[in-house]
């Protein structure tokens, strides 16, 4: 058989879902003989260069370069997988959107204490190169179609786990409910 | 404010169960009901502050801050809508200059939105200061609002031209017609009030209810509860204090009857609540009537008060030695979820009106814990007249399972809205043909709790072994758009009522309008309608009626009128969501950054 591909991205979260996955242990032994791994910040690899079985995408969109990965992910997988609270629901980052963004803005960069004196151009970062930030933080299935949703913050590495043998196997995942309760 | 807060208190004698008739005498006087108002009702009923804020943050009709000299309560129905609510709302904000939910800037008008207020035969209606103001028009928007700017009284606002009956009554002077389109002989035939009474006395409570019983009257409000049988249990229920409720909080979107039966036979209904005493042994009546009604307070008072003079109600009713009962008026606040008996007894504690759990029923734990029956107005018009001429007379109306007469509010899309009291197992088509209504697109029967039916299904009877019904039925006609005007309605309707205490109607209420709207922008897909039939399965695990059939005009109109839906789903590449726009999600970051 041949091997599932795997993608995985961070977008706006924290890693902590990616650490989740490394906190696997000793089975990413058995991981890689049953995948390879595509582009994803595990292996480094910045660009798709095949068309992959999962994607895996930790955090929700805070800016447009989150949305343009988002939407490649979405072209170049066939199953997208979401993983973690950010990803699913917005998650911390999203404690924003009940703010305007200028607000926001002018808090961080104008008239936050720590910045009020080193800014005196009062100057919000606009450098071209630069991700534009969104008026919200998106969960990502408001951007594109999500097939799978891995709860937690982060989502246990035995939740992982089940769920990519169950995908790369085909097998039916298993959800006892200690996996994925938080209380 | 002091001063008024404690003559207030004085008046219902200190006692916090009564603290909803408090908060609406003193928000009378102040206009509103501040912290620093309720720190002092708080501290003058000697209960924590918080029990004072959760019950007024409860009902919509209690204002935290001033709403306005003239505070404007604009029905957003969908009957309302279908009759050009929208041009309304444009005239008044014009007029007013102010958007809705807000006061002019001068503070003499307050702009606000509240759901139907029982006029659906009459919309756009709106309630201004308490007071009624129907079949408004933007011209007429206008002048209202030139009146109060230029201080005009409510009774200058409103003219001389009052409705039709009771409704023109001095102690009401109400623009409402009443729109009785058939009278039946249950609610609307001629009666001679205190006879049924007079009868009454000459029996035993427990002949009383065996006739309750052999004409197997059930509850009007909808569930269709035997009446006899609440009545046993709550006589044989333990206890010396017992209490008969008739809620009169019609909030179905599409009803009105209570309305209109209390304004036209509110002795009829006062008369049933004392034959419920009698034959459950309760001294104590309480008719809960919703606040959108509260116009016509002073004349169910002087009701009352005619009564007691004719020892019709007090002590020694009929000249029966030992039968005491007497009834006060309850107004609610603003919460549809109110109608449900045991949030209607909560609600008349002073608390927030929330579902209880059950067991116990109301039955035998009720008010004040003690043994309750709560029945519709209907219901207790319908328990008159059955003593008067007995089950067999009543038993030859209507169907096997549904005896007597339904009394039906039709509104719509049709040349005759009103009132109707018909024997059960009338057929829909009947009553569309009666109301005059052509081009059907469908009928939503028992208001957005029922549910919303095709032409094909128009032969079907209204029956408890059919179509059961609380007496709503709302005409539809090929011209609406009966997702965007009638089921998203509908589902923020539920959302703006459910009383939060449950999580599956609390968060599917709010999940289903975010569906319904992305259905209707054309960002849907097939999922999207599975997803909402397959949640609808959860709400069983509600609390209340409310929860259980939040969903229902979406259920209802997926079973019925499937291709709707289907029309508007998105036909392009499913994986990436329509709904999204990238430029407009990084606009206010350009602004920001161009304007820094």
């Amino acid at each position: 058989m041949a091997k599932k591909i795997i993608a995985t991205t961070s977008l706006a979260g924290c890693f902590g879902c990616h650490m989740s996955i490394l906190d696997i242990d000793e089975r990413i032994l058995d991981l890689i003989e049953l995948v390879e791994f595509n582009k994803s910040p595990i292996d480094d690899i910045k660009t798709f260069t095949k068309e992959c079985d999962i994607g895996i995408i930790e955090g929700g969109c805070c800016n447009d370069e989150n949305v343009h990965t988002l939407l490649e992910f979405r072209k170049h997988c066939k199953t997208l997988v979401v993983i973690g609270e950010c990803a699913m629901m917005g998650g911390l980052p999203s404690m924003r959107n009940t703010i305007p963004l200028k607000e926001c803005l002018d808090e961080a960069y104008l008239n936050g204490p720590t910045v009020a004196d080193c800014n005196p151009q009062k100057i919000i970062p606009n450098d071209p190169d630069i991700p534009k930030i969104l008026n919200r933080v998106y969960p990502c299935h408001e951007i594109v179609k999500i097939d799978v949703f891995l709860p937690g913050c982060p989502p246990r590495a035995d939740l992982i786990w089940d769920a990519l043998v169950a995908l790369v196997t085909g097998a039916e995942l298993k959800l006892p409910y200690t996996t994925f309760k938080f209380d | 404010m002091d001063k008024i807060v404690t003559a207030v208190i004085k008046k219902y004698g200190g006692d916090e169960t009564r603290l909803m008739d408090i908060l609406i005498d003193i928000q009378d006087e102040l206009g509103c009901l501040s912290h620093e108002t309720t720190a002092h009702i708080a501290k003058a009923l000697g209960i924590p502050q918080v029990d004072v804020e959760q019950t007024i943050s409860f009902y919509h009709f209690f204002a935290r801050e001033p709403r306005g000299k003239f505070t404007v309560y604009l029905n957003d129905s969908v009957v309302a809508e279908f009759c050009g609510r929208a041009a309304v709302q444009a005239a008044f904000e014009a007029a007013a200059g102010c958007q809705f939910g807000a006061v002019s800037r001068d503070g003499v008008i307050g702009l606000f939105h509240t759901a139907c207020i029982g006029m659906s035969d009459q919309e756009p209606a709106a309630l201004i200061n308490g007071q009624v103001f129907t079949k408004l028009t933007p011209a007429r928007a206008q002048e209202l609002v030139a009146g109060m700017r230029a201080g005009q009284t409510l009774e200058e606002l409103k003219g001389k031209k009052y409705g039709d009956g009771e409704n023109a009554n001095p102690r009401v002077r109400a623009l409402v017609e009443n729109h009785i389109r058939r009278r039946g002989v249950m609610v609307f035939d001629a009666y001679q009030p205190g006879a049924a009474l007079r009868k009454v006395v000459t029996m035993s409570s427990g002949e009383i209810i065996a006739m309750v019983k052999a004409a197997s009257v059930r509850g009007r409000g909808g569930a269709g509860f035997p009446t006899g049988m609440k009545w046993e249990f709550a006589r044989k229920a333990p206890g010396d204090v017992k209490y008969i409720f008739c809620n009169a909080d019609e909030g179905e979107p599409g009803t009105f009857k209570d309305r209109v039966i209390l304004t036209e036979h509110p002795q009829l209904v006062f008369e049933g609540m004392a034959i419920a005493g009698y034959a459950v042994g309760a001294r104590h009546g309480i008719l809960y009537v919703r606040n959108e009604y509260r116009y016509l307070r002073a004349y169910l008072e002087h009701v009352l008060a005619e009564m007691r003079e004719k020892t019709l109600l007090g002590a020694i009713i009929a000249g029966k030695a030992g039968f005491h009962f007497d009834i006060k008026l309850q107004f609610g606040a603003g919460a549809y979820v109110c109608g449900e008996e045991s949030a209607l007894i909560e609600s008349a504690e002073g608390k927030r009106g929330e579902p209880r759990d059950r067991p116990p029923f109301p039955v035998e734990k009720g008010y004040l814990q003690k043994p309750t029956v709560v029945n519709n107005v209907e219901t207790l018009c319908s328990v008159v007249k059955v003593l008067l001429h007995g089950a067999e007379w009543y038993n030859r109306l209507g169907t096997e399972e549904s005896k007597g007469t339904k009394v039906l509010s039709v509104s719509g899309d049709c040349e005759r809205p009103g009132i109707y009291e018909v024997a059960w197992g009338f057929s829909v088509n009947d009553i569309l043909k009666m109301a005059g209504a052509h081009a059907t697109q469908a009928v939503q029967v028992g208001g957005p709790s029922g549910s919303c039916i095709g032409p094909a299904e128009f032969g079907r009877v209204l029956a408890y072994e059919d179509l059961a019904t609380g007496g709503s039925l709302i005409i539809i006609g090929q011209q609406r758009d009966l997702l965007k005007d009638v089921v998203l309605n509908f589902t923020k309707f539920f959302r703006d009522e459910s009383c939060g205490s449950c999580v599956p109607c609390r968060a599917l209420t709010g999940m289903a309008q975010i569906v319904v709207e992305r259905i209707i922008a054309g960002h849907g897909s097939a999922q999207d309608v599975a997803n909402l039939q397959a949640w609808a399965a959860i709400r069983k695990r509600n609390r209340c009626g409310l929860g259980q059939t939040a969903l229902n005009p979406i259920v209802t109109t997926i079973r019925n009128f499937r291709p709707l839906y289907d029309a508007r789903l998105y036909k392009g590449d499913e994986r990436f969501e329509p709904g999204f726009d990238l430029a407009a999600a990084v606009k206010d970051y350009e602004a920001a950054v161009a304007s820094a």
